[in-house]
């Protein structure tokens, strides 16, 4: 059936059965890369995208509930210019691999909009339920607390 | 090839630049006969890009690059910019950008006007993709001569346009010139910009690659040391780089396996007609016991394979024991093989003659790769030729080994590797790029597989299970002067890197090798003098050797984890025995060290003593005096060595008395690998191979009934987490190299070094804090409740 998404700002019409997880249809329809397919289970955080500002996992989503405003990965950007936690993300080399980056970055952001100085213990909390099997943790809380204005605790280095 | 193909920029922008009109194609054309040796430069870059660069599109046969040609490495470009072909992976820990910084350092040429493209079958010479750490330490070496080669000749070139010798020429930022009138000058790009260099190289294989040109002293190196940011983060971070994952082609379809529901059933009977009325069906494949669906949309694909109802024989006898009885079943297993005892002195009459034997057993489980991305590729069939796009980290392999897999010749197959999730080892890249391949292969469509979260967490190579038993005796003096060791390993047919015959899907269509690889069980990284010692490695098999979940493969130092817990800790324990402060003790037996490979002893010694300081470790015995508080806190040590690379880290930890929780509050790594080629990257890759460590040390076990893996999800296979994280993380680069300016230091392996000690350094940290030694590994709370509650703490 025909459902009606608003994804980065634009409006698209797709095909797809309403049960369809939103994530299938951003990647496969719409061609965005940013949600990725890590579990399927609403379990390590690779998928999310944001919902009318609200973190959501897109792959336990069904596309049919998807309504308001998408934002993925792609749509943080404007005007060519980095959201500011992705330019941290880059200033703090945060990724290895980065696959499951999309879900700390897109969660990050929605936490950020909510508590714009949070505390490292509340970084740690509402970052607990993505999974980043590269264990880059301890940059990715560093990108946070850079792009929240604090000073990030990177790790410190000694030349012999 | 479609135009709607959409590499990653960095490729692209390569790709774009090798074929542009004035670039290798044209004077490919006109060059006659070697046209042959060169061709693949023409089909990668027209395969790839196709329509999108406005030329026609080439099918193979994909000859392979020939690593004695200087083209095959580098093209300098008409804007006198550079693109390195090379034949590695990166997955994710900054080799990619190393590679660019030695070779442009070579070369004198800026870092930012060169470009890289890695690990393509048909484009990139064939240095085996990734593995062992050995990016830098080996492959680098071929890179650095190639690339001085270049400079050479631009020299020499140089010194026929400007007409005069090559000793009064100076080559920097792409230019050479004149070091006397540095006015009179010539770029690259004049030189051979969009022309071959047509220069032969030699070597008896590809390692031993050189040209005529020595690479540069390490002193005149200026790219090298420094820290450029690496070059695919800003693509992952906006969402711009294409993935392996995001491939998608014309016609594509999509396909999910589905696989026996316990280890070792046969398939009976597919009730196809449970599907094929479904949206958007397309075929279901089967095999032997290899099952797929295939349908027009992915989600209709992962619904199809859900629904379809397969009905499996159970086999006769459980195919493995379960996992809570996984260790006494390793004690009591008959070995499928055994290494000859490694003996020096007489242990027997050195441990009959101690003043002290500690004697202890330790146990680690099967540990998985559990990929965040599970396995995926995507295999396109078109014009008789299989091309896979996959993030597999031995390219090449795949490759070979999909080509005799399907019986075609290897010319007609190619892989096109991109980024994708960690490939730390053997993972199930190999496993889906072999599926792809042959469902495409039977279809005759372009197919796009990924494995379910269940599949990539049941059904990729396990880390081998172990048990070990040691005893270290210590004499009046308090030295240890007699070791025996015993290690068994459950790795009987450890599965290699994408062969044809051992690939899940090889193995569920019934085919077998010869014979099951034999597999290993380690003895420690020893550079410790002791001088009596006994050590014996015992493997043994489950049950069922092929068709089971339970296949071991290579996984980050692939026995390192956990021979270096059982080692490390039993040198724990000996320094409590002795009352000598752990730090102090590993010095002592390093400094009573007489064997010596690449300066081990004097480097060693220097990482341990880095480690300290930059801990501020106080020196006492350990336990620390006991606590009554809620929060116990512990520090520990663990130190061993991968190959030539030395590692110390120092954990501090702190255990809940009420809840029996660890956390690691302070992680210290002191790390001599030689010479760093980029010192930041250097710290994140080590950071992360700690933490990985970290995640095994806290969280990772597989279980198991007695015919399937139950913990195939991250509820119950739990991982390291965002609380789980250190507070404070530091690394201390060491050179304790005995000439630590000498100009030829060379650069050792880093992707494993640190993530090897974790385990033990946990367990002493855990030791320190409680008085309580575990002697298994994972320290799950409730594993370290009740050993605080069995030891009244």
């Amino acid at each position: 059936m025909a459902i009606e998404l608003h994804v980065n700002g634009s409006a698209h019409q797709v095909n797809a059965e309403p049960s369809t997880p939103l994530l299938y249809v951003l990647r496969n329809d719409l061609g965005l890369r940013g949600p990725r397919f890590g579990c399927g289970l609403g379990q390590c955080g690779a998928c999310t995208v944001m919902v009318n500002g609200t973190a959501i996992r897109s792959c336990t989503m069904p596309v049919s509930q998807a309504r308001g405003e998408i934002t993925t990965l792609e749509g943080l950007s404007r005007n060519g210019k980095l959201d500011p936690l992705q330019q941290a993300w880059i200033d703090e080399q945060v990724p290895q691999c980065g696959y499951c980056q999309n879900g700390q970055i897109m969660t990050a952001r929605a936490f950020l909009n909510r508590n714009p100085k949070p505390t490292d213990a509340q970084i740690r909390s509402a970052m607990e339920g993505i999974l980043c099997r590269c264990m880059s943790y301890f940059r990715i809380q560093a990108a946070i607390k850079r792009a929240a204005g604090g000073t990030p605790s990177t790790a410190r280095e000694t030349a012999e | 090839m479609s135009p709607g193909i959409s590499f990653p920029r960095e490729i692209k922008d390569s790709l774009q630049k090798a074929c542009a009109p004035t670039s290798r194609r044209d004077f490919l054309k006109g060059s006659g006969a070697l046209v042959v040796t060169l061709a693949f430069n023409t089909v990668a870059v027209e395969t790839a890009l196709g329509a999108a660069a406005g030329v026609d599109g080439m099918q193979g046969p994909y000859v392979d690059p020939d690593f004695r040609q200087l083209d095959t490495w580098i093209v300098i470009h008409p804007d006198n910019t550079a693109t390195f072909f090379v034949g590695k992976t990166d997955g994710g820990q900054g080799t990619g950008t190393a590679f660019r910084q030695m070779m442009s350092d070579e070369l004198d040429i800026a870092y930012d006007k060169t470009t890289l493209v890695m690990g393509r079958t048909d484009t990139t010479p064939n240095q085996g993709g990734s593995g062992g750490s050995s990016a830098i330490e080996r492959d680098g070496w071929p890179m650095r001569r190639a690339a001085a080669e270049a400079r050479r000749v631009l020299l020499e070139l140089a010194g026929k346009q400007l007409d005069c010798p090559v000793s009064e020429l100076t080559a920097q930022n792409a230019t050479i010139a004149l070091s006397s009138d540095p006015a009179k000058s010539v770029t690259y790009a004049q030189l051979v910009g969009g022309k071959r260099f047509n220069v032969g190289l030699t070597g008896k294989n590809i390692d031993a690659t050189t040209g005529v040109a020595q690479v540069k002293p390490i002193d005149k190196l200026r790219i090298v040391g420094k820290s450029p940011q690496r070059y695919d983060i800003p693509g992952k971070v906006d969402g711009s780089l294409s993935w392996a994952v995001d491939m998608k082609l014309p016609g594509m379809v999509h396909a999910r396996n589905v696989r026996p529901p316990v280890a070792g059933a046969v398939l009976r009977n597919i009730d196809a007609s449970s599907v094929s009325n479904m949206p958007g069906f397309v075929r279901v494949v089967s095999r032997g016991n290899y099952v797929a669906v295939v349908c027009e949309r992915e989600e209709q694909a992962i619904r199809a394979a859900k629904q379809l109802k397969v009905d499996w024989q159970r086999p006769v006898t459980a195919p493995f024991p379960a996992s809570d009885q996984l260790f006494d079943y390793m004690r009591h297993a008959t070995p499928t093989s055994s290494d000859e005892p490694k003996i020096q002195g007489d242990t027997t009459a050195a441990l009959a003659g101690a003043s002290l034997v500690v004697e202890s057993e330790y146990e680690v489980p099967f540990q998985g790769h559990s990929a965040i991305g599970p396995a995926h590729a995507l295999a396109d069939p078109s014009n008789g030729q299989m091309t896979i796009y996959s993030n597999d980290m031995k390219s090449y392999g795949l490759r070979n080994g999909v080509a005799q897999f399907l019986n075609m010749p290897r010319e007609r197959v190619r892989v096109i590797y991109m980024d994708g999730p960690q490939v730390y080892g053997r993972t199930a890249a190999d496993d889906a790029g072999f599926e792809a391949a042959f469902l495409a292969h039977e279809l005759g469509r372009p197919v796009r597989l990924q494995w379910m979260r269940s599949e990539e967490s049941g059904w990729d190579t396990k880390g081998p299970a172990y048990v070990f038993k040691l005893r270290g005796g210590l004499n009046t003096q308090g030295k240890l002067a007699a070791l025996e060791y015993d290690a068994c390993a459950v790795d009987h047919n450890h599965i290699g890197y994408n062969e044809p015959d051992t690939v899940l899907i090889a193995q569920l269509m019934g085919k077998r090798p010869k014979s099951p690889a034999k597999g290993s069980a380690e003895t420690p990284s020893l550079q410790y003098g002791i001088p009596n010692r006994r050590m014996t490695t015992r493997i043994v098999g489950l049950p069922l050797t092929f068709e089971t979940p339970l296949r071991t493969g290579n996984l980050r130092d692939p026995n390192g984890p956990q021979v270096t817990f059982a080692f490390e800790s039993l040198i724990d324990e000996l320094a409590t025995a002795a009352k000598i402060d752990p730090v102090q003790f590993r010095l002592d037996l390093l400094a009573d060290s007489h064997e010596d490979e690449a300066f081990r002893q004097a480097r060693s010694i220097a990482v341990i003593r880095a480690a300290a300081k930059a801990y501020d470790w106080q020196s006492r015995p350990s336990p620390n005096k006991p606590s009554a508080d809620e929060v116990m806190t512990g520090r520990g040590i663990a130190y061993t060595y991968r190959n030539r690379t030395i590692v110390a880290v120092i954990a501090e930890v702190e255990v809940n008395r009420q809840t029996g929780r660890v956390w690691a509050k302070r992680l210290v790594c002191a790390h001599d690998c030689g010479l760093v080629i980029n010192p930041e990257g250097l710290r994140h890759t080590i950071e992360c191979g700690m933490l990985h460590g970290l995640s095994r040390a806290l969280w990772e076990e597989v279980r198991f009934d007695n015919e399937k893996i139950t913990n195939v999800d991250w509820v119950s296979y739990p991982s390291l987490r965002h609380s789980d994280t250190p507070e404070a993380i530091d690394v201390v680069m060491v050179n304790g190299d005995p000439s630590p300016s000498r100009t030829d230091l060379a650069p050792y392996g880093a992707g494993e070094a640190s993530h090897k000690p974790l385990i033990a350094a946990i367990a002493n940290a855990i030791h320190d804090a409680t008085g309580v030694r575990l002697h298994r590994a994972p320290f799950r709370k409730e594993r370290v409740l009740a050993a605080l509650k069995a030891a009244n703490v």
